[in-house]
């Protein structure tokens, strides 16, 4: 029973998260301004590591918890480079 | 095949609820970054899924992983307080970048705030808009 209601709980939000990518994918895709793109990839990071986390939980497994840690590091750094890119249109100065 | 482990009721309906409502708030602040308007409104958006939405599934996370393996499970914290030290960092250099590059076209985003110009002129010094000396990239 318990076993059961974890599965649905576990479905139900690998829906959710997933449709949080699609429309932060719809975002980077459509966004008008350079700065909605890299907010939208941002969004997609986190929604993408939230998804690992949940699929971590799923399979039992602790891999997906390194994984997620590994693209919270990444994230922040890529859009970080990004925003200062815009800022100043060059990284290392 | 089915590697869910068998938990004690309440931990089960525990974790449900924790993801459930951790999803929930990630798709609500992702749902924001659709239907608002302007890029200063969608900023405010997807923090609401990567602060409590993320917290709700790193408990869940911590919950199941300390229940199925009898013994507690905390790394999840790591994640928990990089992301959140992180995410403000970024999105603070992020609307820097786009006032600049509004500024930049002639068009003050923070015109007709009052007060509050002041305080933020300060924070984005207007010395090379005036100048024109770089163009920013990749309008």
């Amino acid at each position: 029973m318990s076993i059961f209601v974890l599965t649905v709980a576990l479905f139900i939000s690998k829906v959710f998260l997933t449709l949080a990518v699609a429309t932060a994918a719809y975002r980077i895709l459509r966004g008008p301004r350079a700065q909605d793109r890299v907010l939208g990839m941002d969004t997609l990071y986190v929604n993408a590591m939230l998804l690992l986390l949940v699929f971590g939980i799923g399979s039992g497994t602790t891999l997906y918890f390194e994984v997620a840690l590994v693209i919270g590091l990444l994230g922040f750094v890529a859009t970080l480079t990004l925003a200062k890119f815009l800022l100043r249109g060059e990284v290392i100065e | 095949m089915n590697a869910l482990a068998d938990l004690p009721p309440w931990a089960s309906v525990m974790t449900s609820l924790l993801v459930l409502v951790g999803s929930g708030l990630a798709l609500v602040g992702s749902i924001g970054l659709v239907r608002f308007k302007t890029f200063y409104e969608r900023v405010h958006a997807p923090t609401l899924g990567s602060t409590l939405g993320l917290f709700c599934i790193l408990a869940a996370s911590m919950l199941y992983f300390s229940m199925a393996q009898t013994r507690a499970v905390v790394h999840e914290i790591l994640i928990g307080i990089f992301v959140t030290t992180t995410t403000p960092v970024t999105f603070l250099l992020l609307v820097q970048a786009s006032v600049y590059r509004d500024r930049f076209e002639g068009s003050d985003p923070l015109a007709g705030l009052g007060e509050d110009r002041a305080v933020v002129k300060t924070l984005v010094p207007s010395s090379g808009i005036a100048n024109g000396s770089t163009a920013p990239p990749g309008c």
